[in-house]
């Protein structure tokens, strides 16, 4: 920049050296930029979206499918995040040791429930569609081509708060994973009197 | 002046519907149910008659009834509902929405048999759903508190009144029809409603029946879907967990 432009005064001068320190000082205290911005929510969700297309056009079996959904979301979703707030208000007051084991529980959880229906999109293909910056994430919206019914729409919302770039919901037709857990774990946990560490337990028998 | 009556009756709605709305304290909730134990009710009720009527039924007719005649009965319950939503269209002031509509029910009623075939669908002219909640909503209506209503299900203020009003007074085929084909109408809504029960069948199941508190999660899914499809972005209530921990 300052060597294109040799017009160039001195303040100026001062102000980019100024904003290049700065630059140098916040990239050693965070560890490298890789800010998330719209190109990098999409691509993120890009790559989601390319391994489930592959899986659910694999052929695979049932059991397969599921494997592959819950390694999808342990790779690209914040499932620590997901599974705390699916907790409530409960997940304050809980430790790190249990909570640990719960959020291991419902990656699996959620993978044989949602895995198990991939098989009804057989034949589907998802395709990315816009980014939208929200503020505090970015929102990725896409389009489910199904063989067998009308397109619907599917959006994933991104974050980088965890210090990763993750996805922490999917949104189908509007309604939210995320939503729909905290009503279902909410009442999981409310007949078993609160006591996460069962629930934990009961959550492998549950799907 | 039947037609002046008519329309006091929807303001009168309207304005009732303004009322209740004041009434309702938390705006922008997710879930505003002050109700909600006699919505449970309503709810064990609606669970009842689609465990031992609706989802039997609809098994039924979905396994034997071949799908080219269900769909031809679909159709002519679809085609018949059509100058309704050309009425919510025109109320909501979309007019291409109304043209598109209208166009649909003079090809689908001639080229279609009466209605039997959907031929637009093929040409690209696809339907456009358009209700009388849908209309309260574009006249800024507030969506008021969630309500669960016997045989129909999940619902709010705004689209129970929405249901009513269409219904009774803004559905030009029922002023129309004379018997039999009015029977045919009332006996191909029913199949319709198989139709979609039965093609619906694993998510309905999944909320009715293989989540621990369906009544909740039937109440998130139809507002959240709702919201979604009336584009009701001042009702953003979507969790942000990042927030809740910081």
């Amino acid at each position: 920049m300052l060597i294109l432009t040799p017009m160039t005064n001195l303040n100026e001068f001062k102000i980019l050296r100024r904003g290049f320190l700065a630059g140098m000082l916040t990239t050693a205290l965070v560890g490298p930029a890789y800010a998330l911005d719209n190109a990098t929510a999409t691509k993120l969700v890009d790559e989601v979206v390319f391994e489930i297309n592959q899986v659910i056009n694999s052929g695979a079996s049932e059991a397969k499918l599921i494997k592959a959904f819950e390694g999808i979301f342990a790779k690209y979703a914040d499932v620590n995040i997901i599974s705390r707030s699916a907790l409530g208000p409960r997940a304050r007051t809980a430790s790190a040791l249990e909570l640990n084991k719960f959020s291991f529980a419902f990656r699996s959880y959620i993978a044989r429930k949602y895995g198990r229906r991939f098989k009804e999109f057989v034949g589907s293909v998802i395709i990315v569609k816009n980014t939208t910056n929200r503020g505090k994430f970015f929102e990725v919206g896409a389009m489910v081509q199904a063989p067998s019914s009308a397109p619907f729409e599917v959006t994933f919302r991104v974050s980088d708060r965890s210090g990763k770039q993750l996805f922490f919901d999917i949104i189908i037709e509007g309604i939210s994973l995320l939503s729909s857990e905290r009503v279902e774990i909410g009442a999981l946990l409310d007949a078993r009197n609160g006591h996460i560490g069962r629930l934990t337990q009961d959550l492998s028998d549950l799907s | 002046m039947f037609r002046f009556e008519k329309y006091t009756i929807i303001f009168s709605f309207t304005g009732l519907l303004v009322l209740l709305s004041a009434c309702s304290p938390q705006s922008g909730a997710l879930v505003d149910d002050p109700f909600e134990r006699m919505n449970r009710g309503t709810h064990e009720f609606n669970k009842g008659l689609d465990r031992d009527i609706l989802s039997p039924i609809s098994k039924g007719y979905g396994n034997f009834v071949p799908d080219s005649v269900e769909d031809i009965v679909s159709n002519f319950s679809s085609n018949l509902s059509l100058p309704g939503k050309v009425v919510n269209n025109v109320l909501q002031l979309d007019m291409p929405a109304a043209v598109t509509n209208t166009t649909r029910f003079v090809i689908n009623s001639t080229l279609g048999l009466a209605g039997l075939f959907d031929p637009s669908d093929s040409i690209g002219l696809v339907g456009l759903d358009a209700d009388f909640g849908q209309t309260l909503q574009r006249w800024g209506a507030e969506e008021g508190v969630y309500i669960e209503i016997p045989f129909f299900g999940p619902s709010n203020v705004r689209d129970g009144i929405g249901l009513i009003v269409g219904m009774v007074l803004l559905d030009p085929a029922s002023y129309v029809l004379k018997a039999p084909v009015a029977t045919y109408r009332a006996g191909s809504n029913v199949g319709a409603i198989l139709q979609n029960r039965h093609t619906y069948g694993d998510q309905i199941d999944e909320v009715l029946y293989e989540s621990a508190d369906s009544y909740a999660q039937a109440r998130l899914v139809y507002l959240q879907n709702r919201r979604f499809k009336l584009k009701d972005s001042t009702r953003d209530a979507y969790i942000d967990p990042y927030d809740e921990f910081e």
